[in-house]
């Protein structure tokens, strides 16, 4: 019998599932995480559709099992180099990235009022600060600050190291390697939003109340740069009149070719967060098809009744700026009517779609790639699988799914040998 | 276990300047604990050397950790499972959240912070004094066989890969041969990448795959007749073909696929009027048979029309979109066109729902000339011969579309669950009293069982799965889709939710995981999720029983069954450990050996109460701690301050919250009680499904109680947390303390 431990890389919904399913079903479990901590994207939305609850309460829960299942080893700050070995024995090897913080660290918070630097907030999109030694949104797990060595000002510095009671903070920490020895590997690196700088001609990256809907999700939640507030970014001002452009970026063979199938649901879920904010405000969402599987068609079918939704079906050509006051004109085509129409907004949400972590960074081993960029599973390598977004693109509940199959095909590579 | 106590106290993070630590170390010696020590910073190494200095010369077994919560170092105090440790947070919930004592505050009695951190220690105390070492129920010769009922292409995924994983299973199938819908097909959908191939289905080969694995079992012809016991332990009757087998088996996948929509809901695009209108079923059996023809005469039909949504998306019908019918008429039209490469295809639909990686299929059918119509049929008419014209908005081009001469229309038929056909049980509730109360007493929301005669399971909760909306036996979690509320009991493919077959394919392959961890767990004594790993589980006194039958009526598991006189049949291993047989029952005979009503109820009493004249009201907040207590604690990491005067018991779920708790802690003085718990309703986010529903229905009933005691009932409260509801708890602690003021003090404080 083969290693029965599995090495899990990417510590977001698919690969935190898949790590805690695996060590449930009795596995030895490397979780590898690139961030300095666990939750990938999932973290970053504010709620779920259908039921409109917390992300944070299911990752709550699933760092629970984290907690008690020794089983479980997360490395975060970790990336993998390379893979060696077969099915049933692969030896990988893992840079362990410094976080300058280490186990020390109680969390108290008092580094951060001692630091005089600053940086954008990833977490929020750089639509907020943090500072250079910060903990990345209050639910982070593993509850450990880092430091951001791009922005900290270093041993010149050191007011961190001073303010620290704890000896938490080391300055001078450095990479170091790790190697582990596994049965098989799943690949759960995820997914990235489709770059809006990519879609010029929505003026992406240029136009400031041009949004994609992941900043829709950081805008709506608490831990958002608003305290959860939807607010135009060019003015803070309340947005009253929003437009929602689906497959921005999908379906289109300039961009992303597939369809991302998610992005229709996440935007009827964006119209109930702009509903509850704004009541009055008028809401446009350009489509092709609205694509609200299986019982998902209930949601949609009360988010247009219930919500006052204006829908025109056709994708938009162009969106222009208004130089004065930042808001949005957006050419197209409405199939119902058949007429070119130019409406104005004063903000528009793109619905980018999901582009596979690995179209840019692959697995550090022999294997295929679908035109799409999502691993296809098998020869030349067998033992590595793919889960969650990293396969096909899909949502939460088929994520999980995924990665929950992934575990029974990285045990059956554990038994085969 | 003979106790030894320990506790030992962090000054650091904020804590020794909130508070005096003599005085918080003065009254943790209150309790009889043979050590007490402080350190600035009891998580670094000397802080933990420390205490295993204790452990190893003082013998100290049980201990006390008075410090911050398990959010960050959740580690480092794992001293070995013969030692019984418990977190007494007096950092995030205390130091954090409350000004800090003024320096002679302890001299003026103002010492509000330090009295709740000695209080947040006492009742510590009085948890580890009430808890036992855990014992798991491990149940002798526990079966790791896994039961797969229905061979279509999730039961056979699931069996196989279970299989291949090392898992004796059991496939059950109704029909005489396995493959189920797959049968019927000619062709099926793509499988994988670049999902643009058809494939077949190729029953044959998976036959003789399920017959060449040596740990699969396969029966034919076959049904359920029962399931009795638990998982682990489940007794399956089967009758084979007519004689009856026995199997014993550790856990259950649900996979009998869905059923199409009945042909009688049709007629409105004539299907029973028309002779050439016909479902996707029925073009399938003409493919498999090689050509497709006009039922009315048999000549080949070169036109033909898809209808999408037939019965789905239709409130009248299946309001829901049955997701696979899209693919399934496109992979109809590439096969339609292969067969006769003259025919022409025409596709009227809603919305094109290839979701995914299968909008590359689209792409291919679109280039293959099948024409895509956005619009409803408005009519469909019969020429003489049986010539179809059909009419319909058309959405894109504006006006009408219409097609003559369609030599055939095929119905994109949606499905329906096969657990939702057959009569809903109606279960009997509780004893005759509490079924006359419940005329006008609040309920539960009941759960929905249909006796779909699949699994026929002997619960005395009913026989099948409960079902969620349009009866699917799906999971309510979005990051737990393979919830269920029969624990062991796991549902998957088109039965659980409408899904194409390369989705059902990962489904089953993620059900069969699902059963393994289950079997893996119930031989080892440890729950499922959500508390996956709990050795603990709850025991009964029957001595004391009433056969009230709360308890079975009220486990949202359906762990307890009822033997001839009433009284329960506990079922360890299908139980999930929230607690809430132990909050039902009225006699408190239910109790797990670190989780108990007595226990609770100490803690209630272990704090000190203020007199009446001292003005420091004490309120009392049961916290569920999934979601109220991590919000409790990210109020405390925000650093936002509320009133000292609660004090905080977390519980494993509202639905172990016991009547008299609120009995007990009026009584003993305190002005307020307030649960915290899980949003209830449609979108419920209980991980236990009721718990906190089942709490208020409870609270409810204490009202009365309260009236009658002269005790404004305004005192006990419920409100519905949720994690993100931190910056808002605050002021619900606040302005519960400001309404308990208005009251005045509870007038039984001082007896």
């Amino acid at each position: 019998m083969g290693n029965k431990s599995v090495l899990v890389v990417g510590g977001g919904m698919s690969g935190i599932t898949a790590a805690v399913e695996a060590a449930e079903a009795g596995c030895e479990v490397f979780l590898v995480e690139k961030n300095s901590y666990l939750g990938g994207k999932v973290s970053q939305i504010n709620q779920y559709f259908p039921k409109m609850c917390p992300p944070n309460c299911g990752l709550e829960i699933n760092y629970q099992r984290i907690k008690k299942n020794p089983k479980i080893n997360v490395l975060t700050l970790a990336e993998v180099e390379s893979i060696s070995g077969e099915e049933g024995n692969f030896e990988a090897t893992i840079n362990l990235k410094p976080r300058y913080v280490n186990e020390n660290c109680t969390g108290c918070n008092k580094c951060v009022e001692a630091c005089p630097a600053e940086r954008d907030d990833e977490f929020n999109l750089g639509l907020s600060k943090t500072k250079a030694i910060y903990l990345a949104h209050p639910f982070a797990f593993p509850m450990k600050y880092a430091i951001d060595a791009d922005a900290c000002q270093g041993d010149s510095c050191g007011k961190c190291v001073e303010a620290c009671e704890y000896n938490a903070i080391d300055l001078k920490m450095e990479s170091k390697p790790m190697k582990v020895n596994v049965g098989s590997i799943i690949w759960a690196t995820g997914w990235k939003s489709y770059d809006i700088s990519k879609l010029s001609n929505y003026g992406g990256g240029r136009f400031v109340n041009v949004i994609s809907n992941i900043a829709m999700e950081r805008m709506a939640a608490l831990t958002g740069p608003n305290e959860g507030k939807i607010l135009r970014p060019s003015d803070k001002s309340e947005p009253k009149n929003i437009a929602f452009v689906q497959c921005a970026g999908s379906r289109d063979e300039n961009h992303l070719k597939t369809c991302s199938s998610v992005c229709c649901m996440a935007t009827l879920k964006h119209v109930n967060y702009v509903r509850e904010q704004y009541p009055d405000a008028n809401i446009t969402i350009y489509f092709m098809d609205i694509r609200a599987m299986g019982k998902h068609e209930d949601y949609y079918q009360k988010v247009i009744d219930e919500k006052d939704v204006n829908l025109i079906k056709g994708k938009p050509s162009e969106i222009k700026e208004v130089p004065e006051t930042n808001n949005l004109l957006v050419l197209a085509e409405n199939q119902f009517t058949q007429e070119i129409e130019t409406l104005e907004y004063d903000m528009v949400v793109l619905a980018t779609g999901m582009e596979p972590a690995t179209a840019e960074v692959k697995v550090p081993a022999e294997l295929n790639y679908d035109v799409d960029g999502f691993v296809i599973a098998g020869p030349p390598t067998p033992g590595i699988y793919a889960a969650g977004c990293t396969r096909k693109p899909g949502d939460v509940a088929t994520s999980v799914q995924d990665a929950t199959a992934a575990v029974l095909r990285a045990i059956q590579s554990t038994v085969r040998r | 276990m003979d106790k030894k106590y320990g506790v030992y106290i962090c000054t650091g993070c904020g804590i020794g300047e909130a508070m005096d630590v003599d005085t918080l170390t003065e009254a943790a010696e209150e309790n009889s604990v043979q050590s007490c020590q402080t350190s600035s910073f009891l998580c670094g190494k000397e802080g933990v050397e420390m205490i295993k200095k204790d452990i190893e010369e003082e013998g100290i077994n049980t201990l006390i950790i008075a410090a911050c919560s398990s959010r960050v170092n959740y580690d480092v105090f794992n001293f070995g499972s013969d030692k019984i440790v418990e977190r007494a947070n007096i950092r995030e919930q205390v130091a954090w959240v409350h000004e800090p004592d003024a320096e002679d505050a302890v001299d003026e009695e103002e010492d509000h912070t330090g009295r709740h951190a000695a209080d947040v220690i006492h009742m510590a105390y009085a948890k580890v004094k009430a808890s036992q070492p855990v014992e798991p129920y491990v149940v002798e010769d526990v079966s790791k066989a896994i039961l797969v009922v229905g061979a279509g292409m999730a039961g056979i995924t699931a069996a196989l890969e279970a299989g291949k994983a090392g898992y004796k299973t059991v496939l059950v199938e109704r029909e005489d041969e396995i493959g189920g819908w797959l049968n019927k097909l000619y062709k099926v959908t793509p499988l994988n990448a670049p999902y643009t191939e058809l494939e077949n289905p190729d029953v044959e080969a998976k036959a003789k795959e399920l017959e060449e694995n040596p740990n699969v079992t396969v029966y034919t012809s076959a049904k359920i007749k029962k399931i009795a016991g638990a998982p682990g332990m489940f007794d399956a009757t089967i009758d084979a073909g007519g004689s009856e087998v026995a199997e014993r088996v550790g856990s259950i996948i649900l996979a009998t696929g869905s059923k199409p929509i009945e042909a009688k809901n049709l007629t409105h695009l004539g299907y029973g009027n028309y002779k050439n209108v016909v479902t996707h079923a029925e073009l399938e059996e003409m493919a498999k048979n090689g050509k497709i023809v006009r039922p009315s005469d048999g000549q080949e039909a070169k036109k033909i029309a898809f209808i999408q949504c037939a019965g789905s998306r239709d409130a009248e019908r299946l309001a829901y979109c049955s997701h696979a019918c899209c693919i399934e008429s496109m992979k109809q039209a590439a096969y339609v066109s292969e067969l006769n490469a003259d025919a022409m295809t025409y596709v009227f639909y809603k919305d094109i729902r290839t979701s995914g990686t299968y909008e590359h299929f689209y792409k291919k059918i679109q280039e293959t000339g099948a024409v895509f119509i956005k619009g409803d049929i408005t009519s469909i008419n019969e020429d003489g011969d049986g010539t179809l014209t059909l009419e319909s908005e058309d959405v894109l081009l504006g006006g009408k579309a219409g097609i003559d001469g369609v030599d055939l229309i095929v119905l994109a038929t949606g499905m329906a669950p096969t657990t939702a056909f057959g009569q809903e049980v109606e279960l009997e509730v509780g004893d005759d009293e509490a079924a006359a109360a419940s005329e006008e007493e609040e309920q539960a929301t009941p759960d929905t069982i249909i006796a779909s005669d699949i699994l026929n399971l002997e619960y005395r909760q009913g026989p099948e799965l409960p079902t969620l909306k349009y009866g699917f036996p799906d999971s309510h979690f979005i990051c737990f889709p393979y919830e269920t509320r029969r624990t062991g009991i796991f549902a998957t493919g088109t039965v659980r939710a409408p899904m194409d077959m390369a989705k059902a394919v990962t489904d089953a392959t993620g059900a069969a995981l699902k059963a393994i961890q289950c079997v893996e767990a119930t031989a080892n004594g440890a729950a499922i999720h959500p508390r996956s790993g709990d050795l603990s589980y709850p025991e009964f006194n029957l001595n004391r029983c009433t056969q009230c039958k709360r308890c079975t009526e009220e486990c949202p598991f359906g762990a307890i069954n009822e033997d001839e006189k009433t009284n329960p049949v506990p079922n360890p291993t299908r139980c999930r450990r929230c607690g809430t047989c132990m909050g039902a029952c009225p006699e408190r005979i239910v109790s797990f050996k670190n989780y108990s009503v007595p226990m609770i109820g100490n803690m209630i009493k272990g704090i000190e109460m203020p007199e009446e004249d001292e003005e420091m009201p004490r309120i009392l907040i049961f916290a569920c701690e999934n979601d109220a207590v991590p919000a409790l604690d990210m109020a405390g990491i925000n650093r936002l301050k509320y009133n000292p005067w609660v004090r905080i018991i977390p519980v494993r779920c509202l639905g172990s919250l016991n009547l008299v708790w609120i009995a007990d802690a009026m009584s003993e003085g305190y002005d307020g009680v307030m649960l915290l718990g899980c949003k209830h309703g449609d979108d419920y986010q209980c991980h236990f499904m009721k718990g906190s529903e089942l709490a208020e229905i409870r609270l409810s009933k204490v009202s009365e109680t309260l009236d009658r005691l002269g005790l404004e009932s305004e005192r006990v409260k419920a409100v519905e947390v949720n994690i993100m509801d931190y910056m808002n708890l605050p002021k619900m602690l606040d302005d519960f303390a400001e309404e308990l003021d208005e009251l005045g003090p509870n007038p039984m404080k001082d007896f």
